[in-house]
């Protein structure tokens, strides 16, 4: 089923949670809506899901206005950040829950509503662990369970909220792998909440990127991670470099190496933010021709699949770079070496 | 049995622990058992199984039960409201719950009969539609619930405030009513604490004394409670006749407090057993 939020806006007080925000999902994709705390994304969720009013605006489920149906009658799943569970009720009765407090008619038998929860419990590879109280399970497992939960009644639409944000490094990365194949399967229309750049990016087909309840960029990721529409999405999409330079004859400097506008010519002496992902710079012992600035070398971490070196730059202002293992190695870069450093990819943002 | 622990102090803690049960608990409440023993034990049957001590028992246990099992319901609903909506005044209310632990239980007692005596504000209404208010067995039931009052909204209020929220939404969005939500995740997670609201409002109502026997009117057979059969016969100088009524009630207080927490007990395993 396809979601469809038009023009939502949706005020705390004074705070002014979401502005105008639009957005489509198409039937069968997942979609993850991305931004620091405070950008409106759970918001957002919640409306979708019914479990918040919007001030103005209209949720469409398949092009059908649901804006002023009930939570109860939305047919979504939801997934909470704390996992939500009935404490006082087992794995089994947990996932059983909205499949018992169906109105009898449409309730399944008791042997049907057995198969259906242990068929999830396996889905999720939790069914040896049906009889146990959601206390007695780790983070990642209750996560599980409320999944299974949410999915035991056939929702139109999956929402996770920080679905992940709980549990510690590992245990993510598993169940964000996990939950991309689940999807993959069972073709559900999905959205969900995160501020962890690297896991919407991984998991999701589409990104929505959001801010101070906007949304401000909306794409593949491969589109938003490489053709970043705002300083902002620059910046919270990866490591990245930031340099303030100096327009001049219609370039712009940043020591002395001179980089194209983008767009349109700008005004001498307008202020350009200049983004290098860290990855983008090279490093060389000598001048090689190419637009470079000197830098002296502060900080090397070798440990990790690229070696990360802090610099100093001739302005003095601090920038990190990313070389790989071979490249270092082959300069054999010590603390203290004065460099020259050279820039493969940049961008350039004009300030107003 | 003794464990290393970055806090010292166990043996002297624990000393000043069972100095302060025996010297304020324990012997003064054996002294009642030691009293009563100087009764034979016909004397001693006789004494407790007498008519009048049987009607008092009924209505001292039947009513204390009836209050506590009001200001349960009553009190889950007050710490309802007071925990889940914000509105003028809110602080007031909460602070009102607490009067009568603060009130003197006699003021509290005159007050309600003022109240609902026959010619009081509410009991003249009540007469009206041939209900006796004060001076009967209801008397009893409404001083005992009014100094039970704030037993249970106050065992309850933090547990509501522990209850997250999440949960009722997840019960939304799984397709439970408002009914099937509270019968089914509400109540379950704050019956624990409503019980031991219940047993203390249950507990202190045994022992009232001041508050009742102004509302009660302290008829024979009737409206006389526990304690106030106790303070006569200590009138009449009856000393081993008063401690006989009272170790009976001790040992059936006890037996019904350690009941309701072998439940409680009970409960608790089974929400964290491993």
């Amino acid at each position: 089923m396809s979601i469809e939020a038009r023009g939502i806006t949706k005020t705390f007080g004074t705070f002014t949670a979401l502005q105008d925000v639009s957005l489509h999902v198409p039937t069968g994709e997942l979609v993850a809506l991305l931004g620091p705390s405070g950008s409106g994304k759970t918001t957002l969720l919640r409306i979708i899901a019914g479990l918040e009013i919007p001030d103005a605006g209209a949720v469409l489920f398949d092009g059908e206005d649901a804006t002023g149906r009930n939570v109860r009658d939305r047919r979504v799943g939801f997934v909470f950040q704390h996992y939500a569970l009935f404490r006082h009720m087992t794995v089994f009765d947990n996932v059983a829950f909205g499949l018992r407090v169906r109105p009898r008619p449409v309730r399944p038998s008791r042997q049907g509503i057995r198969d259906r929860v242990m068929d999830l419990l396996k889905l999720v590879q939790l069914d040896w662990l049906s009889d146990r109280y959601p206390t007695q399970l780790s983070g990642g497992q209750r996560q599980r369970v409320a999944l299974a939960r949410a999915l035991a009644v056939e929702p139109r639409v999956l929402l996770l909220d920080e679905p992940f944000g709980a549990l510690d490094a590992r245990v993510r990365q598993e169940l964000r792998r996990w939950l991309r194949r689940l999807h993959d399967d069972l073709h559900i229309t999905g959205v969900f909440v995160t501020h962890d750049q690297e896991e919407a990016l991984e998991v999701a087909d589409r990104v929505v990127v959001m801010n101070h309840g906007r949304a401000v960029q909306v794409g593949t990721p491969e589109e938003v991670y490489h053709h970043p529409a705002s300083p902002f999405v620059y910046h919270f999409l990866g490591k990245v470099n930031l340099f303030h330079g100096r327009v001049e004859d219609g370039q712009v400097f940043v020591g002395e190496i001179a980089m194209g506008l983008p767009g349109d010519a700008a005004p001498d002496a307008a202020e350009a933010k200049v983004y290098v992902r860290p990855h983008h710079f090279d490093i060389d012992r000598k001048p090689n021709g190419r637009g470079h600035f000197r830098a002296r070398v502060v900080h090397i971490n070798p440990a990790g699949p690229q070696v990360k070196v802090e610099v100093l730059t001739e302005w003095g202002e601090m920038a990190h770079v990313d070389l790989p293992e071979e490249r270092y190695r082959t300069l054999g870069l010590g603390k203290g070496d004065e460099v020259y450093v050279s820039l493969k990819e940049e961008r350039v943002f004009i300030e107003t | 049995m003794k464990k290393h622990s970055v806090l010292p102090g166990f043996g002297l803690t624990m000393g000043f622990t069972l100095l302060y049960l025996g010297l304020l608990v324990l012997i003064p409440l054996s002294m009642a058992f030691l009293k009563a023993s100087s009764l034979s034990w016909d004397q001693f049957w006789h004494i407790v199984t007498a008519p009048r001590v049987l009607a008092s028992y009924r209505l001292s246990f039947g009513a204390s039960f009836a209050a506590a099992l009001i200001n349960a319901g009553f009190g889950l609903l007050v710490a309802w409201v007071l925990v889940r909506y914000s509105f003028p005044g809110r602080a007031i209310v909460d602070g009102l719950v607490d009067l009568p632990f603060a009130l003197p239980t006699a003021v509290g007692g005159l007050a309600l009969t003022a109240t609902y005596a026959p010619t009081g504000w509410i009991g003249a209404k009540l007469a009206a539609v041939g209900i006796k208010a004060a001076y009967s067995p209801l008397g009893v039931v409404i001083a005992l619930t009014f100094i039970g009052l704030p037993f249970v909204v106050r065992t309850v209020q933090p547990v509501l405030v522990d209850l997250e929220r999440e949960v009722e939404e997840a019960a939304a969005t799984l397709g439970a009513n408002r009914l099937q939500t509270f019968r089914q995740i509400i109540l379950p997670a704050v019956f624990p604490s409503v019980l031991t609201g219940f047993a203390l409002a249950f507990a202190r109502a045994l022992g009232e004394y001041g508050s009742v026997v102004f509302i009660s009117g302290n008829m024979p057979m009737r409206t006389e409670i526990v304690p106030l059969l106790i303070m006569t016969k200590l009138d009449q100088f009856d000393y081993a006749g008063a401690t006989a009524i009272a170790v009976v009630m001790l040992v059936i207080s006890f037996g019904l407090l350690f009941a309701i927490n072998i439940l409680q007990w009970l409960n608790a395993r089974r929400l964290s057993a491993a």
